[in-house]
């Protein structure tokens, strides 16, 4: 059975962390796909020891050299590229986040190797399903080369441990950096405050606000709270300054497709619904009748958002006791 | 110490308008490029590239700015409109065996273009790229293309600065800054020129063609060159060179209509009724 490796980024974790759910997805597909073999990139604290265990992995190639982490993207790809030349696994899996396919990007040179991004699906052949043109194509991908490179976005399949564990014996990897790889150095990082809200990428449910909120998020995440949901935003609001940048969802801001997607005065433009239209349900709150949301709700909402949401919240609050 | 000229090179893409009904060809799965514009987030990196240009006296100053496609013949429109927004001259890269390169196949093609084109007198210090095309939306191009030039890569930058002072340590080399917005953290990241940069929509707020540089835009010269031109063996791109092939396509069947109903006074309370049917709370 031939090895596919999973990239485990363990940088900074707390001495004490296991696995992101993330990680456990990736090992569950490299499972179903061959033997999963994990190339982790930082400290192995022995909850992540038993976890990778559980999953079924036997070996792991560890790496916790500062190049690593000092330097954008490149020096990953080197340590990958050194683990895959001596491994020669079927594929590597990544996280689909911006920095798992610059990785990917990257380690598809080093290997003269096919990759795909963005994958939502992934059989136990290597293909690969994912959405193109904004959703509008489901396609069915896979790389022609001896080793498929895969990044793979998450919440595609329910993380599962393996039926029989495995006891990882650990190779501690001596990467060489080549010197075009330590060239775009990190000088300066600044922590941004976390919400405490659900991941937007990860969230089951998404309450998204937009220009129609003027200003005041109050009435989309105090329904976010309600609801147990993550808080996202149309460019108009994040643009005015109302909330991060990373609450953005669209073409340029984050994809999810969550079971539920609450819009609320967000008018539906291409770009936004590049980021939203594969969510399971779609509700849309919006005064005006003619916005384009109405196309692609489930269940829409002709009203104004400062009355309908804080009605709901209210609602839910009081069946829920 | 006076600032120094740049030669800067803008990847631009030719790209189906994504306002209008995008399609993959029922062949052999490529998007169908029929109605196409300069792709949005390029607007980004060529103003970018301007607002660098503008800073250090322009043409005048002994900077450039080349805007660079690659692409089937209408593929020049993108080369043109960047003319008319202020790129001083305009490359495109054409040739039938180009056709379905993936994003491998298409940064070999513009490594190559990019290195037939820095020359020892006029070497390029700055590749702008947007931080993905609005067609193929993956983003692996600027990461693949400076990989393969063997450059440093300052990719999704939300702020981007020439730096010339304080860098006698890497031997005066000059220096891009950028700034990158992560989920987590926001991270400034340094290096040397030359350098891939692809920047955000973040970045700046992109300038529209003017009356005048429409007309300026007559005069400017676009180039054009085939695969034999910057010498690149048209069996390592297009659908042969490439890495990724596309088993099989189905168009998304389109959302069926939902109930729109119009508030009467109790709507936030049918949304939760709404929400109960479909085991949502
Ligand atoms: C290159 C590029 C990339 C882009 N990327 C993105 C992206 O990633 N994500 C994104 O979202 N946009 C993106 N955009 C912007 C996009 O084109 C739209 O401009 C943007 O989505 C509009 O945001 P909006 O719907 O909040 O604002 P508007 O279009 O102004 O709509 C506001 C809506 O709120 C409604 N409203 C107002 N008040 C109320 C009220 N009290 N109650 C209920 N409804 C109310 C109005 O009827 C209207 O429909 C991008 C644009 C470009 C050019």
């Amino acid at each position: 059975m031939s090895a596919v490796l999973v990239f485990v980024d363990q940088h900074g974790a707390a001495a004490d962390a296991g696995l992101s759910r993330r990680t456990q997805e990736l090992l569950t597909l490299a499972r179903a796909a061959g033997e999963p073999v994990a190339a982790l990139a930082g400290p192995l604290s022995p909850a992540a020891h038993a976890c990778l265990g559980a999953y079924g992995v036997g070996r792991i190639y560890q790496s916790e050299q500062s190049e690593l982490f000092d330097y954008l993207a490149a020096p990953k790809a080197d340590f990958l590229a050194q683990v895959a030349g001596e491994l020669q696994p079927a594929a590597v899996l990544l996280e689909n986040s911006a920095e798992g396919k610059e990785i990917a990007a990257r380690l598809g040179i080093a290997l003269s190797a096919g990759v795909i991004c963005d994958a939502v699906g992934l059989d136990a052949g290597l293909h690969a399903q994912k959405s193109v043109l904004a959703g509008s194509y489901t396609v069915t991908c896979r790389a022609t080369t001896a080793i498929s490179i895969i990044t793979v976005k998450s919440n595609s399949v329910h993380a599962e441990a393996a039926v029989t564990p495995a006891e990882p014996v650990v190779e501690a990897v001596s990467v060489s950096f080549g010197a075009a790889s330590l060239a775009a150095k990190i000088i300066d990082r600044s922590a941004t405050p976390a919400s405490g809200r659900p991941e937007l990428g990860d969230a089951r449910i998404v309450v998204a606000g937009g220009r129609g909120v003027e200003g005041n998020f109050g009435p989309v995440e105090e329904l976010a709270d309600a609801l147990g949901a993550a808080v996202g935003a149309s460019r108009a609001a994040t643009d005015a300054g109302w909330i991060e940048h990373s609450a953005q969802v669209g073409q340029t801001g984050k994809t999810v497709s969550p079971q539920l997607y609450i819009s609320a005065g967000i008018s539906g433009a291409i770009q936004q619904k590049a980021g939203m239209q594969t969510s399971k349900v779609i509700v849309a709150v919006n005064r005006d009748a003619e916005s384009p949301i109405f196309e692609i709700a489930d269940f829409g909402i002709i009203g104004d958002l400062f009355t309908v949401l804080p009605q709901a919240t209210e609602e839910i609050k009081r069946r829920r006791g | 110490m006076e600032t120094s000229a740049l030669n800067i090179v803008v990847l631009v893409k030719h790209v189906p308008d994504a306002q209008l009904n995008r399609q993959l060809s029922a062949q052999d799965y490529t998007v169908v490029r029929t109605d196409s514009i300069l792709s949005e987030l390029d607007e980004y990196a060529l103003e970018a590239a301007l607002t660098l240009v503008e800073e250090r006296g322009g043409a005048a100053g002994g900077n450039n700015i080349t805007a660079l496609t690659m692409g089937p013949p209408a593929a020049v429109a993108a080369v043109k409109k960047a003319l008319q927004i202020g790129a001083f001259e305009g490359v495109h890269l054409s040739d039938e065996a180009l056709a379905g390169s993936d994003a491998a196949a298409t940064s070999l093609a513009l490594a190559a273009l990019v290195r037939h084109l820095s020359t020892a007198e006029h070497p390029v210090d700055l590749i702008i790229t947007g931080m993905a095309s609005t067609d193929g939306e993956s983003s692996l191009v600027p990461a693949q293309l400076a990989a393969r030039l063997e450059l440093p890569q300052l990719t999704f930058a939300a702020s981007l600065e020439i730096l010339s002072e304080g860098a006698e340590a890497d031997g005066g080399a000059r220096k891009a800054v950028i700034r990158r917005d992560g989920d987590t953290e926001a991270e400034m990241i340094a290096a040397a020129l030359p350098a891939v940069v692809s920047v955000t929509d973040q970045i700046n707020s992109p300038r529209y063609p003017n009356f005048k540089g429409i007309m300026a835009a007559k005069k400017k010269t676009v180039t054009t060159l085939s695969l034999a031109d910057i010498g690149v063996d048209p069996a390592h791109v297009g659908s042969a060179g490439s890495w990724t092939a596309i088993d099989s396509a189905q168009a998304r069947p389109a959302r069926t209509a939902g109930t729109i109903i119009t508030d009467e006074g109790n709507a936030g309370v049918l949304l939760v009724d709404f929400l109960a049917a479909q085991k949502l709370l």
